[in-house]
C-alpha cells in the first residue's frame, strides 16, 4: 500500500540528511586541523545524493533518497608559514583544510530544515495510517 | 435495495487509493528537495479519478470471453495513478536542476492529507450506516 512506502521515503531522507548533518559537523570540527604536508590535510566531504526508484512494484513511483558516497572536496590546502609550529615541515609551511565555515553552517541549516520537514510527513502519514486502521471500529 | 457490497464505498474507494498514492508521490519530492537533477512530479487528481470510476462502471471495462476470465467488477480503480503522472513546472529551478519547491509541496502535502483524512469520514459514515443496518437496532 502506497501510505506505507512513505514510512520508507521520509526514512531514507532522514538518513541521507543525517549522514550529510554528520559530514559538516566533522568538516566543522576539521576546520583549524593543520599537518605538515598537503597529502596528510584534512579535505571537506560532500554527501552525495540520488534519488531511488521504487524497486517493488509500480515502478515509477519514487523510494525516496540514496546517498551515492561522499566525495572529497578537491580543493588546494591553504599554506601558512609558521616555522615555530610543531608540525611544521622543513620549509616552515603548516597546511590547514580550505573549509568555508559559512557555507558548513549554511549547509547545516538546509539539512536540519529538510530532515524536519520529513519527519512532519512522517508524523501525518502516520495519523492518516491509524485513522484508515480505525474504519469501522467506532 | 440495490446496496451491492462491492460498490457500497462508491467512488470513495477509489479516491482513497489516489490519495494514498499521491501522498507517496508528494512526500518523495519532499524527500528529494536536496537531490540535484530531481524532477518534481504529481498527479492530475481529477482526470486519474474520473478514469479510475469509468474503469469501474464498465466505459472501459476489460472484455471478458470465457467464465474463468476476470473483469474488473468492484475493482474501481484499475487505472493506475502512474498514468496520470506529470512533472511540476518549477517557479524558480535552482541551479543544480532540482525542481523540488519545498513550500509548494508542503502546502500540496498537508492539503492532499486533509483530503484523505475526508475521504475516511465519508468512509466511516457508510460504514456506520451499513453496521446499523446489518445490527437493525
Amino acid at each position: 500500500m502506497a501510505i506505507f512506502d512513505v514510512f520508507n521515503i521520509a526514512g531514507s531522507a532522514m538518513n541521507a540528511q543525517t549522514i550529510r548533518l554528520n559530514t559538516v559537523a566533522s568538516n566543522m570540527a576539521n576546520a583549524d586541523s593543520v599537518s605538515g604536508s598537503p597529502e596528510e590535510t584534512y579535505r571537506a566531504r560532500h554527501a552525495v545524493f540520488s534519488a531511488m526508484m521504487n524497486e517493488v512494484g509500480n515502478a515509477q513511483t519514487g523510494g525516496g533518497v540514496k546517498v551515492e558516497g561522499i566525495i572529497e572536496s578537491e580543493a588546494e590546502p591553504l599554506v601558512r608559514y609558521e616555522p615555530n609550529h610543531p608540525l611544521a615541515d622543513a620549509q616552515g609551511r603548516v597546511y590547514s583544510p580550505s573549509i568555508s565555515t559559512v557555507e558548513e553552517m549554511s549547509n547545516m541549516i538546509s539539512a536540519s530544515r529538510t530532515y524536519q520537514n520529513n519527519v512532519e510527513v512522517f508524523n501525518t502519514s502516520k495519523q492518516l495510517l491509524l485513522r484508515t486502521l480505525n474504519i469501522g471500529s467506532n | 435495495m440495490a446496496i451491492g457490497m462491492d460498490n457500497v464505498f462508491g467512488v470513495h474507494e477509489a479516491a482513497l487509493r489516489l490519495r494514498a498514492e499521491r501522498t507517496q508521490l508528494l512526500a518523495n519530492n519532499i524527500a528529494n528537495a536536496d537531490t540535484p537533477g530531481f524532477k518534481a512530479r504529481d498527479i492530475d487528481f481529477s482526470a486519474a479519478l474520473k478514469s479510475a470510476t469509468d474503469a469501474g462502471t464498465g466505459a472501459e471495462s476489460i472484455k471478458t470471453t470465457n467464465a474463468k476470465h476476470m473483469g474488473l467488477e468492484g475493482s474501481m480503480g484499475a487505472a493506475l495513478a502512474s498514468d496520470f503522472m506529470m512533472f511540476r513546472t518549477p517557479q524558480q529551478a535552482s541551479l543544480d536542476g532540482n525542481t523540488v519547491e519545498t513550500h509548494i509541496e508542503q502546502a500540496a502535502f498537508s492539503r492532499n492529507a486533509m483530503e484523505y483524512q475526508a475521504t475516511l469520514k465519508f468512509f466511516e459514515g457508510k460504514s456506520k450506516s451499513l453496521i446499523s443496518a446489518f445490527k437493525g437496532e
